[in-house]
C-alpha cells in the first residue's frame, strides 16, 4: 500500500503510523463522561471508503488519508493541521 | 521404482561433471544440472521420505514445486533446512540431505504402525479423540507424543550462520514465470523500451521448454530459452532465475532469490535475497501444474505425474522405471508415452479413462508398443516399498507388472498470485479446471495459466501480453516476430481438454499426499456435515501442508462435489494466501538480525563511560551505563557504592537519553496546560515543573519535568522509553484537535547532552566550574532554571532532584557533552565525585518512592499511583474526564506502595504479593538494596488496596525463579520523608 505524502511523494505504508478515525471530531476536553466514553471506546469498523489519520514518520506530517478498507486503495491524502496550507504550497 | 541414468539424452545435464552427495547417510553420485530428485531416481532410490500421518513410504512424484512426496531435510547445524522439495533442490558437490518423518530409518519406520491403525486415524481424529478428552490431557499427554511421531521435519536448533539481503525494486513490467510465455512477454516489453524484471522459480529460465524435444526457431527448445534469456539480460532486463515470486501484498510483490542456496560457506554472498517489487504492469506467466488422479494405492513410490517422468527423461537423462505404464484422461499425457518410448524405456500399457481415445493419441501409444486400455482405469497397485504392479479395472482389465506408473488427470493453472490479488478463480467446464478470474487492473495473463497449454499458444499469448503491457504504459510497440515451432503434434495433443476430474473409488486413495488425506476422509467430512470448502479443508487438513494443495485442491473439491451431487464451482475454492511456496524466516528478516534489528543509540558521553569501567544496559534503543565497576566489584557492589556516594558526597549521571521536546509559540503554555494533568500556564520563566500526562482514557501516559526558558518557549523532558510517543501525541493533537493553537513542537533529544549532578556536594562542585550563575540557595532555589557557561560552552542548569538530594541537571549542546562532563568531573575531583549508572539511579528514586517505567505500565491511574492531588481541578486536560470514572477510583485497585523485606533477602521484580487469601493481590514493580536505609532490601509494588494496607505482612513469591520473601507493606517514600535534603 502506497501513501502519497504531499511532502515526500508516494511511500510504502511501512513508513507511516496509523493514528485513528478522521471522520469523528474529538469532544471538548470537558465534555460529559458519556461523550468521552463513546468517543474512546465505541469504535466504528467501516467497510469501504474511510477517512483516517496517519502520520509520516519521516517528515512528521499528520495526514488525512482516504482509504478503502476493503482494497487498501488510497483515494486521497492531505496534510492536516495549521501547516496544511503552507505545506501543500511548498509541495507544488 | 527402479530408476536409472539413460545412456544418452538429458538436455540439462553435463555428463562430464560428476558430483558427490549424501542422502540418508549414504554417499551417491550425480551430474551437474541434476536436481536432488533426478539424482536420487538415477541412483535407484525409490523411498525418499515418510508421510506425515501414517508414515507410509513416499517417493518422488513431481519435477517441480508441487512435489508432495519427496520432502527432504538439507544441511546440518545452523544451516539445517526442513521440508525442502527434492525436485527444487539443485544438486551441488557435497550436498547433505536426509529423508523426513522416518525413525529409525527410511526402510524401517516405527511410526508406520499408525498405518495399521489407519482406519482409526481418520479426518477429525485429533479433535474427537484427544482435544475433547478430560481437561489437560491434550497438552500434557497426547500432544507431545503425537508431535514427536508426526510433524514435518525438524527446525534447526542453532543460529543460522548465513547472511540474507533485502532488495527493493520497481519496474514497468514484471513478468512472473520464464517459460515460453514469460520469455516472449519480457522480450516484447523490452523491445518497446519498458524496464522489465523477469522472475522464475527454477534453476534456469525456460519452463516447459527445458524438457521439450521440439525445435523453436530452428534450435532445440532449451537452447532457444537460454538464448532468449541471454538477449534479455544483454538488453537491460533484470532476469532473475531461482527467484520465486511468492506473494502479492497490496500491490507489492514479495520474491525470494536463492543466490547461493546450498550448504556450505557462501563466501560472502548472501544465501538468499528478498525482493520487494512494485511494477506498473504485471504479466502472469506462471504456467500450469499437472493434476494427479485419485485411485487406490496411488501413493506408492513409483506413482508419478506423467509430465514429470517426461522431464526426468528429456532434461535429466533419467528413466523413472524399467517398465512403465501411463494412466491418463487426456491427450497431453501421450507426450510422455512418445518421449519415454523414444528414450528406450519400455512403456507397457496406457490406461485411459476415456472410452474413445482420439487417433493422434492412440497412434502414439501404438508407436510406443504400449497396450492401450481405453475406458479403463487403475483399480489397485501393489508392491512392498515401491511399485511392482497394478490392476487395470474394466472389461479387458488385468494385472500388469510395472515399476513406475505415470499419471495425468489434466492441468491446474497456477493462479495463486492472481487469487492473492483478489481475482477469484473461475471454474471452466471446457477446461475442466479453474482459470484466474477477472484480473486486477494492470495485470495480463499469458500461456498455460490461461488454460492454453500448447507451446505455440504460450509463445503467441506471451508476446501479445508483453506488447499489451508496453502499450498500456504508453510505449510505441512494433510487433515482435513470433518464433516458429517445429512440432505440430504437441499443439494437437494439448488442444483437447482433459476429462472432468474423477477418482477411482477404493481404500487408500490419496488426495493429499503430504497430509495423508484420502478420498474416504472427504466422504467422512461430507457425512459429518463439513461440506463447505473451508470446513472441508480444516476438518481433513486437505491442502494445508507445505505444498498448499497444488496437486490436491481440485481433486478434493471434485470428490466433495460428487458426494453433494452438485457441480464443482458450488463447492467453491479457497482463496490462496501467500506464500506460494514456503519462505525462510531468515530471508524475511534480511540483515535485520541481532544488533542490526534497530540502530543502537549512544549518548555523547558514551566513550567516556566505556573507558571508565561502565557496564551498559539497553534501555529502548539506548545503551546507558548500568554501573561503573571498580576492581573487584560486581554490579551489585558498584551500584550500592554509587548510591551511597550520592547520599554522602556527589555523583554524576548521564541523562542524555531522556526525551527532549522544544515547545515554542505564543500558545505553548496553553498546549502544556491541556496535555499535563497539572497546571503549567502560570509557571514563571526560569522555573521548571514536574508534570504528568494522561491518555484520553485517563490512564497515566508519561511524566517528566518541563522548563520555561522564555515567555513562549519551553523545554519538555519525557521518559527515555516514551520520547517518540509523546512527540507524536503532541503533533497529532495539534494537527487534529487544536489546529488553532500557535505552537511548534520539535524533538531536540539528539541536540542536548544532559547530566545530573547530585549529592550534598553538588553545589560546591558546580559553583567551581559554572560561570554566570549564582548557586546560593536563595539566588538559585529548588526548581529554578538558569543559564551559564562552563568554559566556552553555554549550559542550562536546572535545580531538579530525582534522587532527593541537592541536585542539578546540566544541559549543553550534544557535541560539548563529553567536554562538559569532564570539566565537572575535574571540578568534583576534590570531593571524590563518582559517576553513577541506572542501577544507582533506580536505588535513589526507589528510596524516594518516585514512580518510573515499571509503575507507569499503561494500566495505572494517578489515583493508583497516589498522585491524584497533582490533577488540577481548575482546568480540563487530556484524560481529565475519563480518569474520574468511578471504577478507576475503586480502593481495591492495585495501588502504589512500598515493601520492606523481613528476612533481609532481596525481593524480586515481578514477584506476586500473596496474603492469607492465597491468591495474588498485586505484584512487585521495582526493587533495590538500600544503603541509605542501613542495607534494607526494599521494593515498590502495586497492591490491591495499596495504602490502606500499610503494615500488613505478605509473601512476595516468584515461583518461576523459586523465590519467596516475607515483606511488610510500607509507605513508598522511604527516605527523607519531609524532603528537606533537596532544599538545603
Ligand atoms: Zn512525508
Amino acid at each position: 500500500m502506497l501513501i502519497p505524502c504531499p511532502h515526500c511523494g508516494p511511500r510504502e505504508s511501512d513508513e507511516f503510523t496509523y493514528i485513528g478515525d478522521a471522520e469523528r471530531t474529538p469532544p471538548a476536553l470537558d465534555a460529559p463522561e458519556a461523550v468521552w466514553t463513546r468517543y474512546v471506546f465505541a469504535r466504528r469498523n467501516p467497510m469501504g471508503r474511510h477517512r483516517e489519520y496517519w502520520q509520516h514518520t519521516g517528515c512528521r506530517a499528520v495526514l488525512a488519508v482516504t482509504r478503502n478498507t476493503l482494497t487498501h486503495e488510497v483515494e486521497g491524502c492531505e496534510i492536516v493541521g495549521p501547516h496544511a496550507a503552507t505545506a501543500a504550497g511548498a509541495g507544488e | 521404482m527402479t530408476g536409472y541414468r539413460l545412456a544418452t539424452g538429458g538436455s540439462g545435464i553435463d555428463r562430464t561433471r560428476r558430483l558427490g552427495f549424501t542422502f540418508a547417510g549414504r554417499p551417491y553420485g550425480g551430474l551437474a544440472g541434476d536436481t536432488l530428485a533426478s539424482a536420487l531416481i538415477a541412483n535407484g532410490v525409490g523411498v525418499v521420505g515418510r508421510s506425515f500421518k501414517y508414515h507410509r513410504p513416499r517417493g518422488v512424484t513431481a519435477a517441480g514445486p508441487e512435489e508432495a512426496g519427496a520432502l527432504v531435510s538439507l544441511g546440518e547445524g545452523g544451516r539445517h533446512e526442513p521440508n525442502a522439495k527434492a525436485p527444487m533442490v539443485p544438486l551441488v558437490e557435497g550436498l547433505v540431505a536426509d529423508g523426513q518423518n522416518a525413525w529409525p530409518s527410511l526402510g524401517f519406520d516405527v511410526g508406520a504402525i499408525n498405518g495399521l491403525a489407519g482406519p482409526l486415524i481418520s479426518a477429525g481424529f485429533y479433535y474427537k479423540t484427544f482435544i475433547g478428552g478430560p481437561r489437560g490431557t491434550w497438552t500434557r499427554l497426547f500432544e507431545p507424543v503425537i508431535r514427536r511421531a508426526a510433524g514435518m521435519g525438524r527446525a534447526a536448533t542453532t543460529p543460522d550462520p548465513d547472511r540474507y539481503e533485502t532488495m527493493n525494486a520497481t519496474c514497468d513490467v514484471l513478468v512472473i514465470g520464464a517459460g515460453p510465455a514469460g520469455l516472449m512477454a519480457a522480450t516484447a516489453a523490452l523491445a518497446a523500451g519498458a524496464r522489465v524484471i523477469l522472475a522464475d522459480e527454477r534453476e534456469r529460465p525456460g519452463g516447459a521448454l527445458l524438457h521439450d524435444l521440439s525445435e523453436v526457431d530452428g534450435v532445440p527448445a532449451p537452447d532457444f530459452a537460454a538464448a532468449t534469456a541471454a538477449r534479455l539480460t544483454d538488453g537491460g532486463a533484470v532476469v532473475l532465475p531461482r527467484t520465486t515470486v511468492y506473494g502479492h501484498y497490496d500491490g507489492r510483490f514479495g520474491a525470494v532469490e536463492r543466490v547461493v542456496d546450498h550448504p556450505g560457506d557462501p563466501h560472502g554472498l548472501p544465501r538468499q535475497r528478498h525482493w520487494q517489487i512494485r511494477a506498473r504492469h504485471v504479466v502472469l506467466a506462471t504456467g500450469a501444474i499437472e493434476r494427479p488422479i485419485v485411485f487406490p494405492g496411488n501413493d506408492r513410490p513409483g506413482v508419478m505425474l506423467a509430465d514429470a517422468a517426461r522431464a526426468y527423461a528429456n532434461r535429466y537423462g533419467v528413466a523413472v522405471g524399467r517398465r512403465v505404464a501411463v494412466f491418463a484422461a487426456h491427450d497431453g499425457a501421450y507426450r510422455t508415452v512418445r518421449d519415454l518410448a523414444a528414450a528406450g524405456i519400455d512403456v507397457a500399457a496406457v490406461v485411459d479413462a476415456r472410452p474413445a481415445v482420439p487417433a493422434a493419441a492412440a497412434s502414439l501409444a501404438e508407436a510406443a508398443g504400449a497396450r492401450l486400455f481405453a475406458g479403463h482405469h487403475v483399480g489397485a497397485t501393489r508392491g512392498r516399498k515401491g511399485l511392482a504392479g497394478l490392476t487395470v479395472a474394466g472389461a479387458d482389465g488385468g494385472s500388469i507388472a510395472v515399476d513406475a506408473l505415470l499419471v495425468s488427470g489434466g492441468y491446474t493453472p497456477t493462479l495463486h498470485l492472481a487469487s492473492q490479488a483478489g481475482a477469484r478463480p473461475q471454474w471452466d467446464d471446457a477446461l475442466a479446471a479453474f482459470r484466474p478470474g477477472p484480473l486486477p487492473e494492470g495485470w495480463t495473463a499469458a500461456g498455460a495459466v490461461t488454460g492454453r497449454y500448447a507451446t505455440t499458444d504460450a509463445l503467441e499469448t506471451g508476446a501479445a501480453a508483453g506488447e499489451a503491457a508496453a502499450a498500456a504504459l504508453g510505449r510505441t510497440v512494433a510487433p515482435l516476430a513470433r518464433p516458429a515451432l517445429a512440432a505440430a503434434d504437441d499443439a494437437a495433443l494439448t488442444a483437447t481438454a482433459p476429462a472432468a476430474p474423477f477418482h477411482v473409488a477404493g481404500k487408500k486413495a490419496f488426495v493429499d499426499l503430504e497430509h495423508d488425506v484420502t478420498s474416504a476422509d472427504i466422504a467422512l467430512a461430507h457425512d459429518e456435515g463439513f461440506q463447505a470448502v473451508e470446513h472441508l479443508k480444516r476438518y481433513t487438513t486437505l491442502g494445508m501442508a507445505t505444498d498448499q494443495g497444488k496437486t490436491s485442491n481440485v481433486n478434493g473439491l471434485a470428490i466433495m462435489a460428487e458426494h453433494l451431487g452438485a457441480p464443482i464451482p458450488t463447492v467453491g475454492t479457497t482463496r490462496f494466501r501467500p506464500p506460494y511456496t514456503p519462505v525462510a524466516l531468515g530471508a524475511l528478516a534480511g540483515a535485520e538480525t541481532g544488533a542490526h534489528v534497530r540502530p543502537t543509540r549512544l549518548t555523547p558521553m558514551h566513550d567516556w563511560h566505556a573507558t571508565h569501567g561502565a557496564v551498559f544496559v539497553a534501555t529502548g534503543a539506548w545503551l546507558r551505563p548500568r554501573a561503573y565497576l571498580r576492581p573487584g566489584e560486581g554490579v551489585r557492589e558498584a551500584y550500592i557504592r554509587e548510591a551511597a556516594t550520592v547520599r554522602t558526597g556527589v555523583g554524576i549521571v548521564d541523562v542524555s537519553s531522556l526525551g527532549k521536546i522544544e515547545v515554542a509559540g505564543p500558545d505553548a503554555a496553553t498546549l502544556l496546560d491541556r496535555v499535563y494533568a497539572n497546571g503549567f500556564a502560570k509557571l514563571p520563566v526560569g522555573r521548571a515543573r514536574y508534570g504528568v500526562m494522561l491518555r484520553e482514557d485517563g490512564v497515566v501516559f508519561d511524566d517528566g519535568t518541563t522548563w520555561r526558558l522564555g515567555e513562549t518557549r519551553f523545554l519538555m523532558t519525557t521518559t527515555t522509553a516514551n520520547a517518540a510517543a509523546v512527540l507524536s501525541h503532541l503533533e497529532v493533537l495539534l494537527a487534529t484537535a487544536w489546529p488553532d493553537l500557535r505552537v511548534h513542537v520539535t524533538s531536540t533529544t539528539e541536540q542536548w547532552a544532559g547530566m545530573a549532578v547530585a549529592g550534598p556536594l553538588a553545589r560546591t562542585t558546580l559553583a567551581a566550574t559554572v560561570a554566570g550563575i549564582d548557586f546560593a540557595n536563595e539566588a538559585f532555589p529548588f526548581m529554578a532554571v538558569r543559564e551559564g557557561a562552563i568554559g566556552e560552552v553555554p549550559v542550562i542548569v536546572a535545580r531538579l532532584s530525582f534522587s532527593g538530594e541537592l541536585a542539578y541537571e546540566v544541559y549543553c549542546g550534544a557535541h560539548h557533552g563529553a567536554a562538559v562532563w569532564e570539566r565537572i568531573m575535574a571540578a568534583g575531583a576534590v570531593h571524590e565525585i563518582a559517576p553513577y549508572g541506572v542501577e544507582a539511579l533506580g536505588t535513589l528514586r526507589i528510596e524516594k518512592g518516585h514512580v518510573s517505567g515499571p509503575e507507569l505500565d499503561g494500566r495505572t491511574t494517578l489515583y493508583d499511583l497516589g498522585l491524584e492531588r497533582m490533577a488540577s481541578a481548575k482546568k480540563a486536560f487530556v484524560g481529565s474526564v475519563l480518569m474520574r470514572r468511578p471504577a478507576l477510583r475503586d480502593p481495591a485497585r492495585k495501588r502504589f506502595v512500598g515493601l520492606v523485606s523481613l528476612d533481609g533477602k532481596p525481593i524480586r521484580s515481578g514477584a506476586h504479593l500473596v496474603g492469607p487469601s492465597g491468591r495474588s493481590e498485586g505484584h512487585v514493580t521495582s526493587t533495590t538494596h538500600s544503603p541509605a536505609l542501613a542495607g534494607a532490601e526494599i521494593a515498590l509494588a502495586l497492591l490491591s488496596g495499596g495504602p490502606d494496607r500499610i503494615g500488613e505482612e505478605l509473601l512476595a513469591t516468584d515461583p518461576v525463579r523459586g523465590n519467596a520473601v516475607p515483606v511488610r507493606v510500607a509507605d513508598p517514600l522511604f527516605f527523607d520523608k519531609d524532603g528537606s535534603r533537596m532544599h538545603v
